[in-house]
């Protein structure tokens, strides 16, 4: 294990530190509250001098992507970040820097999308992108959001993969509160996430390539979709030993799902980013009472880790999905959905409930989820049925 | 200035074989530019339209040049990013210091003059060392010809129709060129692939000045403008001898005619041959012709008066 500098910062300060730690060569940047901080903080870098990337302050965030996409064709080691309305703004850029597997890493300050418009966190826009073919990594602190980082760069150039990765974390109160975090030593860094070595590089001018032709005719679109597809299932795998890597390096655990109290739970809680600290509290409060409550926090929701969650949940009498993001029109939110199916093959099920919360930056306060435990218990004692969707906390 | 032997003695980049149609003048526009590059390597990137769909078809290329498509908006934006990474991997050791590329981005004029037209601004004001290519053909003809803001006052398009109503597309052209100019950029032009010289000459000032250059090259549609695949050049040097196209280039911030058109041909000699303009000929359009006279003339004379400044 490395040494670290134990630090009190933001989480958007630690991602930016840790793209300077990866040493990109081309950072397209574009402000979008609450991400801002990121591409500032990475611009007094760059006027430092304390790296060589080649900085692109373009005119919106579809041209963010747009250069991002051209700069890693060329070669490069491509970083940047967005949010909300901005990552929307990408969207059909997110699926060609995919389809053209491309291992652009990009942080985005998870924030509700308009309208009405709104600045707060909530996963809407992440839930917005999770069929384009990245990677995405969740964080609940900021040590995990610079983890995820370092993390990602190595997931994403991993040639088993070469797909693009988003490491997330949630708007103002991830991104912007100081958080204690342990920090690396720049040549740790260097030596995990190591250099990339570029196959098919436009800038290889003497063995000229050509990215993004027409598949249109002979139906190998289909054919290339089915790689997307067998690369993406292929990354869980690297996701994890490359877990287990920086967890040697940094002494700090990481799986795709990581359970609190979960070995004999009977009701249990599901639950991604910055709100599982809240739930780890309810549900040691309630271990001390003798209930016997569990947490199971989603670290990596692309490829959503089914089995995973699956051996974690089906000896669970009740469980709660923790939604902060709508599916209008469908049974539940989009994480409920994927949790419902993960566990469908097993030969036991849970009882299953969905509460969207948070949304737009809506407190998530302790009585909440005090309130969620205590329906579950109902649930698995038999005094309640599941309700359908809980909008909780609305006024 | 090289002569035309010696450019027709050079490599063409832009393999023949491609699937765009007989006559198009966008592959002679491009040809055309990439010859100016002479031996310099050039990495191109293609907005989405004919040029890109009908030369890249997985899985083959016409591309003897490193190439991306990446979508329809972006080509400024995307071939930006090309040209950062040159410029990042050089800062960073991984490419030498003394190696040269050219950058090239090819856009047809609804990928430029339309939805490209804020990646473009932005790539320009930026700074970025590549020359950026418009082939207008005066519509959106990868989709089936409809209108977009470089289509010609009074022209026939499947969005700008002729009826008992409506007499073809009712707004002028937009200036996309006096537009790219006054971003400053060290390099603007007008050119037509119907004048070789005058094109590849602008082509080659534009990939040897240091930063952003554009070029908007007229480029004949014989789809799209109702012309038989061999009216392509004559068609285009008719544009150019009725002043519907002038030739001019702004360098530094100084205007100037390469081409000077001592007697202006009328604007009927243009639109005549071309299927996209036939209503205007009908008697009762009369007025309306004449409009598209005097919107040729406003065009003309403002490029004049930026000249003689």
């Amino acid at each position: 294990m490395a040494e670290q500098k134990i630090v009190a910062t933001t989480g958007n300060s630690l991602v930016a530190e840790a793209f300077r730690q990866c040493a990109p060569d081309v950072v397209p940047a574009y402000p979008i509250t609450p991400q801002t901080t990121i591409v500032e903080e990475f611009a007094k870098f760059v006027a430092q001098g304390r790296v060589h990337t080649e900085y692109v302050t373009v005119e919106s965030e579809h041209s963010a992507m747009s250069a991002a996409v051209g700069a890693s064709a060329a070669g490069a080691r491509v970083m940047t970040a967005t949010s909300s309305q901005g990552l929307a703004y990408m969207w059909e850029e997110l699926h060609i820097a995919a389809g053209l597997r491309l291992p652009i890493v990009m942080a985005n300050a998870n924030r509700a999308l308009a309208a009405p418009i709104n600045i707060h966190c909530d996963h809407s826009d992440i839930m917005g992108a999770r069929d384009t073919g990245w990677i995405i990594y969740f964080a609940e602190t900021a040590q995990e959001a610079y983890d995820n980082t370092l993390m990602a760069i190595r997931v994403a150039e991993n040639p088993q993969v070469m797909l693009p990765v988003m490491t997330t974390l949630d708007g103002f109160i991830t991104t912007h509160s100081i958080d204690r975090a342990q920090l690396m030593d720049d040549e740790t860094v260097k030596a995990f996430v190591g250099e990339y070595h570029p196959e098919n590089a436009l800038l290889d001018t003497d063995h000229p390539v050509s990215h993004g032709n027409f598949a249109g005719l002979g139906g190998t679109y289909f054919e290339f979709k089915q790689a997307e597809r067998t690369a993406i299932d292929r990354s869980l795998g690297v996701i994890k030993s490359v877990g287990a890597e920086w967890s040697a390096v940094s002494g700090r655990p990481f799986d795709v799902v990581e359970g609190w109290g979960m070995e004999d739970a009977e009701i249990a809680i599901v639950v991604i980013g910055s709100t599982a600290g809240n739930v780890r509290h309810i549900a040691r409060e309630l271990r001390a009472q003798g209930v016997k409550a569990g947490v199971l926090k989603i670290r990596v929701f692309r490829p959503f880790p089914f089995v995973d969650i699956a051996e974690a949940l089906k000896g669970v009498k009740a469980v709660a999905v923790l939604d902060r993001a709508e599916s209008f029109g469908a049974e539940g939110g989009p994480l409920f959905l994927e949790v419902r199916s993960a566990l469908y093959d097993c030969t036991t099920r849970p009882a299953m409930v969905n509460y969207i919360y948070g949304l737009g930056g809506a407190d998530v306060k302790l009585e909440l989820i005090r309130r969620v435990y205590s329906d579950l218990a109902d649930i698995a004692g038999g005094v309640a049925e599941p309700s359908g969707l809980v909008y909780l906390g609305t006024r | 200035m090289p002569t035309i032997k010696e450019l027709a003695a050079c490599e063409d980049r832009l393999a023949g074989g491609h699937r765009l149609c007989a006559g198009c003048g966008a592959s002679i526009a491009a040809r055309q530019v990439l010859l100016a590059a002479g031996d310099n390597a050039v990495v191109t990137g293609c907005a989405t339209g004919c040029l890109e769909v009908s030369t890249t078809i997985y899985p083959y290329s016409s591309w003897k040049t490193p190439f991306i498509h990446n979508a329809f908006a972006n080509a400024a934006a995307t071939v930006s990013g090309v040209e950062a990474a040159f410029k990042g991997l050089k800062a960073a050791g991984k490419i030498p210091a003394d190696k040269k590329i050219k950058f090239v981005a090819f856009g047809g004029d609804g990928g430029t003059y339309d939805i490209g037209l804020q990646s473009l601004s932005g790539a320009m004001e930026r700074g970025h060392d590549m020359v950026y290519v418009c082939y207008d053909n005066g519509a959106y003809m990868n989709t089936g010809i409809q209108r977009s803001s470089a289509t010609p006052f009074g022209a026939w398009a499947t969005t700008a129709e002729v009826g008992k109503a409506q007499q073809g597309k009712e707004q002028r052209r937009k200036d996309l060129t006096s537009i790219i100019a006054a971003h400053g950029v060290p390099y603007a032009a007008q050119a037509s692939i119907s004048h070789w010289r005058d094109l590849t000459n602008k082509a080659e000032k534009a990939f040897n000045v240091e930063g952003p250059a554009f070029l908007n090259i007229l480029a004949t549609c014989p789809r799209g403008w109702r012309t038989a695949p061999d009216q392509t050049i004559s068609i285009t040097k008719l544009a150019v001898q009725t002043g519907f196209w002038p030739l001019f280039e702004v360098e530094d911030g100084v205007w100037r005619q390469t081409v000077k058109v001592p007697n202006r041909k009328p604007i009927e000699e243009f639109l005549k041959p071309q299927g996209r303009f036939k209503h205007l000929f009908k008697p009762e359009n009369a007025e309306l012709l004449a409009s598209v006279q005097a919107e040729v003339d406003r065009y003309w004379n403002y490029i004049e008066r930026r000249c003689a400044e």
